[in-house]
């Protein structure tokens, strides 16, 4: 990752459970606001203070309670923002927000055809040349075509069967060119082939862990910052020459994302390429 | 069975969309056929993929392609058919639809709608008062018309050949007349078992005949066929009418006496002497009622309620009264009067067999006979599976279906 570029974050201020659009999402079991606050304080930190991360701001609004998701806003490449397109009204509402803070900073706004949902960086990671994307349970396989065509890369579409690994990054984590978490079972067989047949080191990741969103890690380098508890995949980074960096951050299980759903990378404008 | 094309885009090799796509038609019950694939060549370039899915039944093919629309595939029947009403009278819209004899289908608010009297080369019109569609010549075009233009939301089905166990299939690309391996009276046996099945079915029998019929001799072959109820439908021009009357009037035909074989004495004036007494008396149907026209091959249309329709040409004499001299109204009376036809009969004319073929659903098994094998080729390639060409004279093919039909001893041709 190249010093240039950036993680777009969001401050939790109006973070709760406001609805249901996934299956970790229970209006009975609301978020502490307090403990939320704490737990992004403690992401943020070891982010900037521990691992010298640029992080840029996103002001927070009332009445969008997803927003700090920031991973979801789209996808970023040098000079250019592919904006998502929301499956659901509720963070539909997010775009415009996310679409100012781009245009304010002079990237050029690009949009997928109507009629195919994207849910950004949450639903599309790269690992070397390729970009990997999640698709049937938010993002379209449509929407693969069109980012394909726009970036002119390989798209390797992965089908996501488990409601609960909803997004791409709740179940599969690119460490470096060689290496990527993932879970199994949240991929069909056509899935774990693929994987497999491209990413020369894939490293299965157990249901306890998969579970407390060991694979939604931010990867900075040799260090990835991962919700805490999770022995077993701190082991097997450690194993791998991987430096874990634990966080907890349960508030924001709650709405079904941890610790890479609330970062967005942003190479800047003047960039070759994200890393 | 029931078919739509699908096309699957993107990096479907590498990501195994393509197979997984393939896997799930199989596993719910469908055939599957490539019909096109294009490999990305480098890594980054996409890949595109044409696969028709085939099913039993509209049911399973629906369950199948909301299955594998998920991964991808994309009916290339589109989404709802796009209308756009027609500015002018006698016009299609700018890029109107144009339509083939095969079936097809339109989609309006997700529902697919059956076009009815399928023919080619005419637009689509789609009539939301009624929930019907209809395929609409361009001169019949009022404006305001619902017209479908491009190729959203359209289906066609070739003919399924798979189902079709008889006689055309077995025959389908027979137009040699020298193939060696079937002799000429077992095709035409076979034929007379097909006209006989169809009839059975209650299919109309259509006939399309040139003036050779009369001149060859074949006349009173056709009267029996018409006689037996295996005519429902002729369509000729000036020319086989005329000489028709010519011979039953004067026993000639263009003064040739056909029981002699020979020319007669002022023969060649005798068909327009037969045309000239239609003409005074009113038409043909009051000739046959007033006694005057008392056999041949129109005299049994009448007697047998069998519908015709006489097309002119620039090269009539006359014409016969019944003979309809506007081309683009005799193609609208042949238009009314294919309604119910499943198998034509060509016979020894070139242009009125092409002006019937223009107009007939792909549904409508052919047969075309004529003793020039290029015309025969011609009839039969035209892009339907169920035209059947034999190269022989005329009189020998009619004699022989006849008899295959209506054998002698039932034969009695009365009125």
């Amino acid at each position: 990752m190249r010093p240039q570029t950036s993680l777009l974050m969001c401050p939790p201020d109006f973070y709760g459970i406001e609805y249901e659009i996934n299956p970790w999402m229970d209006l009975r079991r609301p978020a502490d606001p307090e403990r939320a606050r704490a737990q992004w304080r403690a992401l943020y930190e070891t982010l900037t203070e521990t691992l010298g991360v640029r992080v840029e701001l996103l002001t927070p609004v009332k009445g969008l309670p997803d927003l700090v998701f920031t991973a979801n806003a789209g996808l970023v490449v040098p000079g250019r923002f592919v904006a998502s397109r929301f499956l659901h009204p509720e963070r539909q509402k997010e775009q415009p927000t996310y679409e100012a803070w781009f245009r304010a900073r002079g990237y050029a706004i690009e949009t997928l055809p109507e009629g195919t949902c994207f849910e950004g960086e949450g639903d599309a990671l790269w690992l070397g040349d390729a970009l990997f994307a999640g698709y049937r349970i938010r993002s379209d396989i449509r929407s693969h075509q069109g980012l394909a065509a726009m970036l002119g890369c390989e798209v390797l579409s992965l089908d996501l069967v488990d409601p609960r690994f909803y997004h791409l990054d709740t179940c599969f984590c690119p460490l470096d060119n060689r290496r990527a978490l993932y879970y199994p079972p949240a991929f069909d067989d056509y899935g774990r082939r693929v994987i497999h047949e491209f990413v020369p080191e894939p490293i299965a990741v157990g249901d306890v862990d998969a579970l407390r969103f060991a694979c939604n890690a931010i990867v900075v380098g040799r260090d990835v910052v991962v919700q805490s508890g999770c022995d077993a995949v701190e082991k097997t980074l450690r194993a791998h020459g991987f430096t874990p960096r634990p966080v907890d951050l349960s508030e924001f299980h709650k709405a079904g994302g941890s610790a890479k759903c609330l970062g967005l990378w942003v190479p800047s404008c003047e960039d070759k390429k994200a890393g | 069975m029931v078919s739509e094309t699908v096309e699957l885009r993107g990096h479907i090799i590498d990501s195994l969309i393509l197979p997984k796509v393939l896997d799930e038609i199989m596993t719910l019950g469908g055939t599957f056929e490539i019909l096109h694939l294009a490999v990305g060549q480098r890594r980054e370039d996409p890949s595109r993929a044409e696969v028709r899915v085939t099913a039993p039944d509209a049911q399973h093919l629906d369950a199948i392609l909301g299955r594998i629309g998920q991964h991808g595939a994309i009916s290339l029947a589109g989404d709802e058919a796009c209308l756009v009403p027609a500015d002018v009278d006698g016009a299609f819209p700018d890029g109107f639809y144009c339509s083939t004899h095969f079936e097809t289908w339109i989609k309006r608010h997700g529902q697919w709608i059956a076009v009815e009297r399928p023919e080619m080369d005419c637009g689509i019109r789609f009539d939301p008062a009624t929930g019907r569609a209809t395929t609409v010549p361009m001169h019949r075009v009022r404006r305001g018309d619902l017209i479908v233009i491009g190729h959203a939301g359209v289906k066609v089905a070739p003919i399924d050949r798979s189902s079709e166990r008889n006689v055309f299939e077995f025959m389908a690309s027979n137009v040699s007349s020298e193939k060696p391996e079937k002799p000429k009276a077992v095709v035409i046996r076979e034929m007379a078992a097909h006209i006989k099945t169809a009839r059975a079915a209650g299919g109309k029998v259509l006939v399309v005949a040139g003036p050779a019929v009369i001149h060859t001799g074949a006349g009173e072959h056709l009267e029996r066929l018409i006689a037996g109820g295996y005519v429902q439908v002729l369509f000729a021009g000036n020319a086989l009418a005329a000489h028709d009357i010519e011979q039953a009037l004067y026993g000639t035909s263009l003064g040739m006496s056909l029981d002699a074989g020979m020319p007669v004495d002022e023969g060649h004036e005798h068909h327009l002497r037969a045309i000239n007494a239609i003409r005074r008396i009113g038409g043909i149907r009051r000739a046959v009622e007033e006694g005057m026209l008392k056999r041949g091959i129109m005299h049994a249309c009448v007697a047998h309620g069998v519908d015709y329709v006489l097309a002119g040409s620039i090269r009539d004499d006359g014409p016969l009264p019944d003979v309809i001299t506007d081309a683009v109204k005799a193609q609208d009376a042949m238009r009314e009067k294919i309604q119910g036809v499943t198998v034509g009969i060509m016979i020894a004319t070139t242009l009125h067999s092409i002006a019937t073929g223009n107009i007939l659903p792909a549904s409508v098994k052919l047969i075309c006979v004529d003793i020039n094998p290029a015309v025969v080729t011609k009839l039969a390639d035209r892009g339907s599976f169920q035209a059947m060409g034999l190269v022989t004279d005329v009189e020998p093919f009619l004699r022989a279906l006849a008899e295959h039909l209506v054998p002698a001893v039932t034969s009695r041709g009365v009125l």
